[in-house]
């Protein structure tokens, strides 16, 4: 972290509890200005309703459109990218998905698709996750759901190919390179954080309707972890064994190749790892233009709301992330083991356990090229049905029998805690909220962030959708809050507990991959059509990453500093709130500030389940004409409101890090 | 792993030693005849070459019936290779532009869009009407009409106000607004008519049906803005609210509404090429017209009786030849 020297500004650094006093002491006199000028200043703007700048912006985006035919660098560039990717794609489909070659089935059926799969998890992986990985891929065709799940796997694993191809080099670059760095961090902040609506009817003007349209959107969301933590890995590698190599006479070249890249290599993985994930995140958004796979499965069957076969779908998509992520981080500990113990096994057994495999994987392979039998997933053993029939009675009877609960516990969270934050934070007017926001981040960050939460607030202003970004940070806030206590729960208990930790993770894989429709439908019947419900969505999806940074956080407490305590005569209580915890501070505000960015991806589907406000002006900009521009002011705002709180709260945990381990 | 690995290229050799004799077994080859799968016949009985038609599939259930019935038309009996496209409408819409869809086969008004790819960059053109009549407005579920006979005219909507409030809508009534897809004049309506209710954006159908299902099944006070033809109201027949009367022109000034919705004629969009082919497809598509019950019994066979839209298109062209005969092209 040395990278980011803060400059040490004007501002003088305060210890830390006058720093709590002095942040009620803003919001006391907030609350208190609130009262007189409550409702002057608000910024209203109706549904309907257009800004000028709304307005240029629509008839910006038609120009381009209309120059389409005649611009040389669509001519000539992005159709022959189009092609390129269109191509790449139908090949993968070709070999696993969809019938090829004048045959009827695709080149390898389903028997060696799971040969192969298992046998790069048992090469580059274990065992563990190679009988991981062919249950999984043996469960693709179970739920009935085979030519689907191959057809999304060709997709990401393009999307990925794509990414990692792109995102590696830049990230290195980024690594060695710090004003490159600054350069490409707030690029990749507005790719990670602007709605993928905003630009999705676009992109297919550009790349046309197709697999290259929903790669390309897949990719977009896709690169940037991978970036970012090649960056990071690569800045990660400790000076003093650069030191030692420059010292040595290596040039730069040389100790990038021979030293920084070998050493970063495992954190590569782990942004391999990550990239897959956010390409999974992408599968049911890109069938909104006819990206083939499991996706459509769910669109479809929520245009009839059955949650059943939308649940279906989604399972497999949740299985087919948990296997790769298993597989890359297996890969990722197999590459650190190796490193650490040197090559300590025999080169000829090794080299005897690839050829077995490869043997076998070519028999299967070859098997399911000629037989119908190892080719076409056997349709007797669907226990899809099953699956359908389970969820939808338990569906039924949760909406019937738990909805006088469910709708208790929404009044009281709107009337108690929603409601009046709303209020003070759109009743207030602009130049206050603004003004407390500045404060904030004077007391909280550093002179730098102060000048960026001003220019924040400017152009949410500027945007002409202040009260809706004010309504969506209201929710953001209260779901950001709600993240954090099931991160601090979930976290400390599995932080401490490696069983624990075993049996939670799958559920915050499901959590973050299930595609939100289709718990939410279920949900909706639950609390309505409510900005409730869109906050429970923003947890499910955001909570899984607050809890495993916590958890990791935990599990990173110095073992004496514990065993000390315990010695000392600590209860578990006493263990938890004033060792555990305080220690892991920095991992804490790391998952604060995750979760939240988390909780703002999430804006434009709360838009969907009745949140209104920014997420529903970006829903209606991407399915009316003139409410374009509407929607794409929309999306920029939530990019702001991200930056804004993400700057924030990142300083304040660099700041918060720097204190903790200043005080040893 | 370690114990095991000692034993395993013996046991290797033995699976590929067991591998090649169960494909000296045998079992159906890929590609020999009765092998699941066939290629789908094209060109049957060598009538006028058809070629390949791209459908976009708008999604909601009422445009796949539609869709699905024309598709299945022209592959069997005009011999056509039809590609379904899964789009929202304005990508849809913008398919006409870049050359990759022939046909919208159900459109909801959008003027905007009309304007902008018929009459300005002239690459579409309207094919007539489907025959079905789309109905937009306000909805109560069918408990409440029965409770309160006289909620049904707007007049009357101030005095259940009250019933309406949820903790979205604080001290107003909710009036629940649905889909971003439809225009819609509801804030502007609230106000002219000083009607004590504020408008929800719920944002989708989806959030818009499971409301409307869970307030007729726990009794509970919903109003909100729905159409038809629509699946849902088979399942349950929400009861519409009278507004003011559309004239022609009520609704010309957004800011100033205060009528009904119009009755919509939903139409066929086609791309200028498409039409300009003289694919027999085209006739298909221009002479489809049917109503909205024929429309509904489709829709019910998908989301109801879960059957994918072909088979329920087939079970509807099987029982109904002579209104399919209508469509064909005469040559």
């Amino acid at each position: 972290m040395a990278t980011q020297a803060t400059p040490a500004g004007g501002l003088r650094r305060l210890p830390a509890w006058p720093r709590r006093y002095l942040l009620a002491a803003v919001v006391a006199a907030w609350v208190l200005i609130w009262v007189f000028v409550q409702g002057r200043d608000t910024l209203q703007l109706g549904g309907a309703e257009l800004t000028p700048l709304h307005v240029s912006v629509n008839e910006a985006s038609e120009v381009i459109d209309n120059s389409r035919n005649e611009n040389p660098f669509f001519l000539y560039f992005v159709n022959y990218i189009r092609l390129f990717l269109d191509e790449s794609v139908t090949f993968v489909q070709a070999l696993i998905s969809q019938p090829s070659f004048g045959r009827p089935l695709p080149v390898v059926g389903w028997l060696g698709v799971v040969a192969v799969a298992t046998a790069v998890a048992l090469l580059w992986g274990n065992l563990r996750v190679a009988l991981l990985t062919a249950i999984g891929f043996a469960s693709f065709g179970l739920l009935g759901l085979w030519e689907e799940s191959m057809d999304t796997l060709a997709l990401t694993l393009a999307a990925v190919a794509l990414s990692l191809l792109i995102g590696i080099p830049i990230g290195v670059w980024a690594g060695v390179n710090d004003r490159f760095d600054r350069l490409v961090t707030p690029l990749l902040d507005f790719m990670q954080t602007m709605p993928t609506f905003v630009y999705l009817a676009p992109l297919t003007l550009f790349f046309l309707i197709g697999p290259a349209s929903a790669t390309v959107a897949t990719v977009i969301y896709a690169v940037p972890p991978a970036i970012r933590i090649t960056a990071h890995g690569i800045r990660e590698v400790r000076p003093a064994t650069l030191e030692a190599s420059t010292s040595l006479g290596a040039t730069a070249w040389q100790s990038l190749r021979k030293v920084r890249l070998p050493l970063a290599k495992r954190t590569i993985v782990v942004g391999v790892n990550q990239t897959i994930m956010a390409a999974l995140c992408m599968v049911t958004i890109a069938a909104l233009i006819d990206a083939p796979g499991l996706g459509k499965t769910v669109v479809k069957a929520l245009e009839t709301l059955d949650v059943g076969s939308a649940f279906n779908a989604g399972l497999a998509i949740v299985v087919m992330a948990i296997v790769l992520d298993r597989v890359t981080s297996a890969a990722g500990r197999r590459v650190e083991d190796r490193h650490r113990a040197g090559r300590s096994r025999g080169p000829g057994r090794r080299r005897a356990e690839i050829g077995a495999v490869l043997a076998v994987t070519g028999v299967l392979v070859y098997l399911s090229h000629v037989y119908v039998w190892a080719a076409e997933f056997p349709s007797e053993a669907n226990l899809g049905r099953h699956v359908r029939q389970g969820v939808d009675a338990a569906t039924l009877w949760a909406q019937d029998n738990l909805a006088v609960y469910t709708g208790a516990f929404r009044n009281a969270v709107s009337y108690g805690l929603l409601n009046p934050f709303e209020a003070l934070l759109t009743g207030s007017p602009w130049w206050l909220v603004g003004a407390v926001l500045v404060a904030f981040a004077a007391i909280l960050a550093n002179v730098r962030i102060v000048l960026v939460t001003a220019v924040c607030v400017a152009l949410l202003v500027a945007l002409g959708l202040w009260q809706d970004s004010m309504v969506t940070l209201a929710s953001t806030l209260v779901a950001t809050v709600l993240v954090m206590v099931l991160g601090v729960v979930l976290g400390v208990w599995m932080g401490r507990s490696d069983r624990v930790d075993q049996l939670v993770r799958p559920v915050l894989d499901a959590g973050q991959t299930m595609p939100p429709f289709v718990y939410l439908v279920p949900i909706l019947g639950l609390f309505g059509a409510t900005r409730i419900t869109a906050i429970i969505a923003a947890v499910v999806y955001a909570a899984p990453v607050a809890v495993k940074l916590t958890a990791d956080g935990i599990r990173g407490v110095a073992p004496s500093a514990v065993e000390a305590a315990t010695a000392a005569g600590s209860s578990t209580w006493q263990l938890i709130t004033k060792v555990q915890l305080p220690m892991a501070r920095s991992a804490l505000t790391l998952a604060a500030s995750q979760g939240l960015i988390y909780v703002l991806a999430m804006v434009v589907v709360g838009g969907l389940v009745g949140a209104g406000a920014l997420g529903y002006d970006v829903v209606a900009g991407f399915s009316q004409l003139q409410l374009r521009g509407k929607g794409l002011a929309a999306g920029v705002a939530i990019v702001v409101l991200g930056i804004m709180l993400e700057r924030i709260t990142r300083t304040a945990a660099r700041r918060a890090d720097a204190e903790t381990h200043g005080a040893h | 792993m370690t114990v095991s690995r000692i034993g395993r290229p013996r046991a290797v050799a033995l699976l590929v030693a067991a591998g090649l004799l169960v494909s000296a077994c045998g079992g159906a080859k890929v590609g020999e005849s009765g092998s699941g799968a066939a290629p789908a016949a094209s060109g049957a009985d060598g009538k006028k070459d058809c070629g390949a038609v791209n459908i976009a599939i708008n999604p909601w259930v009422g445009y796949e019936a539609t869709a699905a019935v024309i598709a299945h038309v022209a592959e069997k009996d005009l011999g056509c290779s039809v590609t379904k496209k899964d789009l929202k409408e304005e990508v849809a819409w913008q398919g006409f532009a870049t050359g990759e869809v022939d046909a919208i086969v159900e459109n909801w008004a959008h003027d905007d869009l009309k304007k902008k790819y018929i009459d300005d960059q002239k690459v579409a053109v309207s094919a007539g009407s489907t025959g079905n009549k789309g109905v937009i407005g306000w909805y109560v579920p069918p408990w409440m009409a029965e409770k309160y006979p006289d909620i049904t005219d707007w007049k009357n909507l101030n005095k259940y106000a009250d019933l309406f409030k949820t903790s979205e809508s604080g001290d107003k009534g909710q009036l629940l607004d649905g889909d971003p897809s439809f225009v819609t004049n509801d804030a502007a309506l609230v106000k002219n008519l000083k009607l004590d209710y504020k408008v929800v954006y719920a944002g989708s159908e989806a959030a818009l049906i499971t409301g409307f299902r869970q307030a007729e099944k726990q009794k509970t006070p919903m109003l909100g803005y729905f159409y038809e033809p629509q699946w849902f109201l088979s399942e349950v027949k929400l009861v519409k609210i009278k507004l003011p009367e559309y004239t022609e022109g009520c609704d010309a000034d957004a800011e100033k509404v205060a009528c009904d919705y119009p009755l919509y004629d939903l139409d066929k969009i086609v791309s200028k090429k498409f039409a300009d082919s003289g694919s027999p497809a085209y006739d298909l598509v221009k002479n489809f017209t049917w109503t909205n019950e024929d429309q509904n019994l489709v829709a019910k066979y998908i989301s109801e009786d879960k059957m994918t839209a072909e088979e329920a298109a087939e079970k509807w062209v099987g029982d109904n030849p002579d209104k399919v005969k209508a469509w064909l092209p005469t040559s």
